[in-house]
This record gives C-alpha cells, sequence and structure tokens, in this order.
C-alpha cells in the first residue's frame, strides 16, 4: 500500500528536480498526443523546444522574441508573487496591463508630435500610477469593506477591456487612420518608441526592468523586513498580526505594487512590440502572468525560468502548428499539460512516498 | 537597422534555396502560407477561407506547399507568426483579417522577396503588399431584401463586430435595401467588439430578439446568432460569410458565401509564373467572389422573386445599393438623385444613413 507523508520541510533535491522531470513527462505525453494526431511526435517535440533556440532558419530571429514575449510575463508574474506569497490573490493583472497602457499613451499622445526624451519617462511613469491606481481599487475595496480582491480585481479586467476599446474607437484613434479604430504607432514615433536597446537581442527596456524586477523581489523577499513580513502573513497570519504587521497595509502595498508592474509591462508594450492601442492590444499576458507566477512558485528566479519556458511553448507552439499543421487546440493542451506535470509533481517535494504494508493488529 | 539587415539577409538566403529571388521569376514550387483570426472550423469567416484554401491547394496539387496558422491574435503576435513564415521560405503568405494590417505591412518590410496580401486591408505601404477584399455589401442588399420583406415586427437588428467602414457600410447597405421594400423598418445594430466569440454574438443576439427584433443580420465570424435564432423559433437569420445551411430551412433562409478560392489561385499562380504585382482587388457578385446561398423554403415566392430581381441587377451593373438621393443620419445631403457611390468614399464610409438610429461607438 502506498502512504504519503508530509515532509516537515519540502525536499530541496525534489523542488530542484520536479521542473525538469516535469518537462520530460510533457515531452512524453505530448509525444504522444501528437503521435495520435498522426504527426511524428519528435518532431514536434522538436520544434517545440529546440527549433526557437538552435534551428539555424529561425533561431536568430525567435531567440530574441523569447525576450520580448517573456518580459511582460516575467514583469507581471513578480509583482503578483509578492501579493500572493501573503495570501492576496490579485487575479486583474489584464486589467492594470491595459490600465497602464492607456495611461501611458494618453501621455505620449498630449505630447504628440513633440519631440524630447522627458516624453517616455513621464508615459513610464504614467503607466506606473495607472496601473497602481487600478490595482488599488480592489485592494481599498477590501481594507475598506471587506469585499473579496479575487473577485473585484478579476471583474475590472472587463471594465478596462471596455475602456480600451472605447480608447481604440474614441478618444485615443489616429485622426489620420482613416477612421479606422487604433491609436497613432507609438514605436514609429521617437519620443514614445520603446525600440530593442541592442538591434537583433529582443532587449527592450520593459526586459530590462523585469530582470531588474527579478533581482529586486529577490532582495526584498531574503534581505529585507517588508519581504519578511509578506512571508510570515502567508505562512502564519496571526503570528503576523501580533507581530506588528498590518494587514491594511500590506494588502495596499501588494495590490499597488503589482499593479504598478503590471501597468508598466502594458506601457512597455504599447511603446514596443504592440505598437498602438487598439481593441486587441491585451492579449492575455494579465492572466498568463498568473500560471508564470504559480509555476515559478512564487520564487523570483523560479518566475525568471518559468516566463521564459512558457514563451518558448508559446513561440515554438506556433512554429509546430505552421510547420507541421498542428492544431492550436493541441499546442494549448500542451502546455496545460507542462502546468499539470508541474503541479502534480509538487506533491513529492511536500510528501514522501512510503510503501508499507498494512499494520496489522496483534 | 541591423536586425532588419540581418533578416533581409536571411530572406534572400533563404529565396536562394527555395528557388530564385527575382520576382519576375517562374517559380517550379511554391509555399503559399495563411493565417486566420479564428479557429479554421469556425462555421464562418476564417473557414471559408480555409476551405478556399483547401480548393487553391487541389488545384495546383505537388506545385504548391501550404501552412497555415489559426487563431492568431491580430498585433505583436501575428508580426512573430509572418517573420517566422517568411523565414521558412513562404513564397507568399496571407493575411486573412483586418487587423492584421500593420503587422502585414511592418513584416513586409523585412522580407522584400516575399508576397503579402491582406484582406479586408487599405494599407500598402511596400511594394510587397496587395490588398483584397469583397463587396459583401452587394450580398447584405440581397439579404437585406428578403429581411425586410419577411419581418412582421418590422424590427431588424444588426450584430456588429468593430465599427470600422467595412461594417458601417454593411449596416447602412442593409437598411437601404430593406427600407426599399418596407418603409416600416427599423433598424438596431449591437457591437460585440470582436470578430469570433460565440458567446458575446449570442449575447448580441439575444438582446436583439428581447427587443422584438425578429430579423438579425450579422457581420461576425461564427454561428451563434443562428443558434439563438433558431431558439427563439420566429426569427429570421442568414448565413454569414459562410452558407451555415445546418441552419435550413429556417431560421437560415439565405446567406452570403464569400468564395476566395478563384482569388487564391490567381495569385499564387501569379507566384508559380514570377508575374506577381501589387494590387488592391475589391470583387462582387458579378464575378462570383460574393454568392447568395440558396433561398429556403421558407421564403415566400414574390419574396424570393423580389431578391433575385435585386441580385440580377447588381450582377447586371444596373442597381447599385448605394444611389441617391441619399442622406447622412444627420440630413446632411451625401448623393444626389441618381449619383451612385464612389468605391472611395465606400472604403472609408463612417456614418450612417439617414433613417438608422442610434450613434457610431466613439
Amino acid at each position: 500500500m502506498i502512504r504519503l507523508e508530509k515532509r516537515p520541510t519540502p525536499s530541496r533535491t525534489w523542488v530542484a528536480v520536479t521542473p525538469v522531470l516535469a518537462v520530460l513527462l510533457t515531452m512524453i505525453a505530448g509525444g504522444l498526443m501528437f503521435w495520435a494526431l498522426g504527426k511524428n511526435p519528435f518532431e514536434a517535440i522538436r520544434t517545440i523546444f529546440w527549433d526557437p533556440l538552435f534551428n539555424e532558419q529561425f533561431a536568430a530571429y525567435s531567440r530574441p522574441q523569447l525576450l520580448v514575449k517573456a518580459g511582460p510575463l516575467i514583469l507581471i508574474a513578480i509583482g503578483l508573487s509578492l501579493g500572493f506569497r501573503a495570501g492576496i490573490w490579485n487575479i486583474g493583472a489584464e486589467g492594470q496591463y491595459i490600465m497602464g497602457a492607456i495611461a501611458g499613451a494618453a501621455v505620449g499622445l498630449y505630447f504628440y508630435p513633440e519631440p524630447g526624451w522627458h516624453i517616455f519617462p513621464l508615459m513610464v511613469a504614467a503607466g506606473l500610477v495607472g496601473g497602481m491606481l487600478w490595482g488599488l481599487i480592489p485592494g481599498l475595496l477590501k481594507v475598506w469593506f471587506g469585499t473579496n480582491e479575487i473577485l473585484v480585481s478579476l471583474l475590472l479586467v472587463y471594465v478596462a477591456e471596455s475602456l480600451l476599446a472605447a480608447m481604440a474607437i474614441g478618444k485615443m484613434k489616429n485622426p489620420d487612420g482613416g477612421g479606422f479604430p487604433g491609436s497613432r504607432n507609438f514605436a514609429k514615433y521617437e519620443a514614445s518608441a520603446n525600440p530593442e536597446l541592442i538591434a537583433g537581442t529582443g532587449m527592450h527596456l520593459g526586459v530590462v526592468t523585469a530582470f531588474i524586477a527579478v533581482i529586486a523581489a529577490y532582495v526584498l523577499l531574503q534581505r529585507h523586513m517588508l519581504g519578511y513580513n509578506i512571508r510570515l502573513t502567508g505562512q502564519a497570519p496571526r503570528a503576523a498580526r501580533f507581530s506588528g504587521v498590518s494587514p491594511a497595509a500590506l494588502v495596499l502595498i501588494c495590490m499597488g505594487a503589482s499593479g504598478a508592474l503590471a501597468g508598466m509591462a502594458g506601457l512597455f508594450e504599447v511603446t514596443g512590440p504592440g505598437g498602438q492601442i487598439s481593441i486587441d492590444f491585451a492579449s492575455g499576458y494579465g492572466f498568463t502572468a498568473v500560471i508564470v507566477a504559480l509555476l515559478g512558485r512564487l520564487n523570483p528566479i523560479g518566475i525568471l525560468l518559468a516566463g521564459l519556458l512558457l514563451a518558448l511553448t508559446y513561440i515554438g507552439g506556433e512554429l509546430a502548428q505552421f510547420m507541421l499543421s498542428l492544431p492550436k487546440a493541441s499546442i494549448q493542451a500542451f502546455q496545460g499539460m507542462l502546468l499539470f506535470f508541474l503541479l502534480a509533481l509538487d506533491l513529492l517535494s511536500n510528501y514522501r512516498i512510503r510503501l508499507a504494508r498494512r499494520e496489522v493488529a496483534r | 537597422m541591423m536586425r532588419k539587415t540581418l533578416l533581409a539577409t536571411a530572406a534572400l538566403g533563404l529565396g536562394l534555396a527555395f528557388g530564385g529571388t527575382a520576382s519576375a521569376q517562374a517559380l517550379d514550387k511554391a509555399k503559399a502560407c495563411f493565417i486566420y483570426v479564428g479557429p479554421k472550423n469556425d462555421g464562418g469567416w476564417s473557414q471559408y477561407h480555409h476551405e478556399a484554401v483547401e480548393k487553391m491547394q487541389a488545384h495546383y496539387g505537388d506545385k504548391v506547399e501550404v501552412q497555415y496558422q489559426e487563431s492568431v491574435p491580430e498585433g505583436a503576435d501575428a508580426e512573430r507568426v509572418m517573420s517566422q513564415m517568411a523565414l521558412s521560405g513562404c513564397n507568399i503568405i496571407f493575411a486573412t483579417s483586418f487587423g492584421f494590417m500593420d503587422a502585414t505591412n511592418n513584416v513586409a518590410g523585412k522580407f522584400p522577396n516575399v508576397k503579402f496580401e491582406h484582406a479586408t486591408g487599405y494599407k500598402r505601404e511596400h511594394a510587397n503588399v496587395s490588398t483584397y477584399n469583397a463587396r459583401f455589401y452587394e450580398g447584405r442588399a440581397v439579404t437585406a431584401t428578403i429581411g425586410g420583406l419577411m419581418t412582421k415586427s418590422n424590427k431588424l437588428g444588426y450584430i456588429g463586430s468593430y465599427p470600422i467602414p467595412e461594417v458601417i457600410m454593411g449596416i447602412n447597405a442593409v437598411y437601404l435595401a430593406a427600407k426599399k421594400v418596407n418603409p416600416e423598418v427599423e433598424l438596431s445594430v449591437v457591437w460585440a467588439f470582436s470578430w469570433f466569440d460565440p458567446a458575446k454574438e449570442a449575447d448580441a443576439a439575444k438582446a436583439l430578439i428581447d427587443q422584438g427584433v425578429d430579423v438579425i443580420f450579422s457581420h461576425t465570424d461564427s454561428t451563434a446568432p443562428l443558434i439563438e435564432a433558431q431558439k427563439a423559433g420566429n426569427v429570421t437569420g442568414f448565413g454569414q460569410a459562410a452558407d451555415m445551411p445546418e441552419f435550413g430551412p429556417y431560421p437560415r433562409v439565405s446567406s452570403i458565401i464569400d468564395d476566395w478560392a478563384p482569388y487564391y489561385i490567381e495569385r499564387v499562380g501569379a507566384v508559380l509564373e514570377g508575374k506577381w504585382e501589387q494590387s488592391d482587388r475589391w470583387d462582387g457578385i458579378a464575378s462570383g467572389e460574393v454568392k447568395i446561398g440558396e433561398f429556403s423554403s421558407a421564403v415566400p415566392d414574390d419574396v424570393k422573386a423580389k431578391a433575385q430581381e435585386v441580385m440580377d441587377g447588381i450582377v447586371a451593373g444596373t442597381l447599385h445599393p448605394f444611389t441617391g438621393p441619399l442622406n447622412k443620419q444627420d440630413g446632411t445631403q451625401f448623393l444626389k438623385e441618381g449619383e451612385t457611390i464612389s468605391d472611395a468614399d465606400l472604403a472609408g464610409m463612417m456614418f450612417y444613413v439617414e433613417g438608422i438610429k442610434g450613434d457610431i461607438p466613439k
């Protein structure tokens, strides 16, 4: 008979091994699925994991794209992880991402077509504030009225999406766009553009900010009192309260900080790879970042790796779709398997498996 | 920029490997690539593109290799997918949704030796970008004749996707044609802000039916509006972008079918022969790009005759759905007696005609 025995502390070996094991299991299960779909499983797996990084034909383009795709995911996920650690669940990063983009875009359009080095920093600040304020709404409502931040932050995503559509076809519509929805292209207007810092690397300011956020979060959680309070609140809320941590302040800090990072991610996206405020500007980064945060076990380094891994499955998945005519749903199922195996194998870090005979009463 | 040069060099190298870079050179084999905004089996817009692609493939057999990707988000993702397609050696890439416009032009600038075809757009920033569209409004004049005569409540409903000229001209065409045969009709418009979102489309249809609407037109991609019409029992609908015969003979009484196959065969053929040139195609019923689905048995004979008359007039060129006298919604004169609209005015149409209530979202 198999018994599960809770480990006093998670096994360090298993914590390190499970992600690799999960990827291997995903490859096997996914390979079987691709095989059942009538495709060569080895070719499919190679196209997803290998070709974006090393195929001569694509890699020069795909590798930088990995950073472009992972950057916003990591930046948002870092912010979310702070709250998640303290048991504060901001599920509405998508809305904060949108509001950051809108607020920053408003500043950019206000100055258009003026040149000036000060415009972009102002846009970044506006993006940060826009996202932060949108994140603080569920935070304040929770503190004042005890509302559930999961629901409120999630519902505010739909409000933000409607505002985005209203902006794209109304106030922010490009006056030179022939009546079609969508703002001016920020990437094509020097003062508001967020181009690659070194051409051909995919490194734009948003990616740099994401890396800085990883380091900052690491230092915060390991070395700073606030980080300690966040961790303590997550693990032992009562103990945290006795030690003088104000739950209300923590809610506001976490919601505000995660909103601010999501808002900045939106701003860097709208001025860079996205280019313009359009109805479909938000492509689910805010929701995918929730997965990235959990996949990275709320650990900054883990989030960095999880963001890159998820970006790889997106880009490799796109390649596999058109190179091998795989249906999009199979790629989504494949990504789902990865998540499933990672979370399922968590069991091994937290529990010991005992094979034992049933105890017999003597 | 360095990245551009890098990509162009890569494209050049690929071009050589795949046989010839000069655009005027004939090819033995061509690779044609397509991106769809929805799933290839959406039952509407994307599916009919895909079916046309299959017809094109069957027409050329081994001479043409086809690759496609479904459900591509409009924006930065589309740009990456098309770049990867170009890198994989596609000779011609078809972007089959309006929202791919900027992405198509951006990628086309980086790959001067690959041909790009953008459906329903108007930007041709590089010599290797063509646009193509169909005169759906001609089909709407026919179906609206049926709807205008079959309505009992005199309330017609229209599910719009995005407030862009393409959609607005369809709304105006429906109203004008229905009004011509039934001066009592009123038209309500609901916006889904999506091309493909069955849930939103269904909600829009329900809202219209609740208002007493008994004929529904749609400019979205799924079959959801017809499903709602079927549930209601006494609501007439039409296949949109696809025949949708599974909803016949009622609620689907006819349909507007897009037939892209002749265009795809022609354009891919031009690439094979090395004769591809930039163009801006806009064909309608007469040339077979827009087809009208069979009038079902639920349509009374006199209504059928009237609809046929409209269709014959359009094919013969004696009837233009936008013929004066015609006023804008605010009462200002737009077309004088007997005057027909110019293609330029049609392509930029951002106003309702007189008699339609409500505002275009701003």
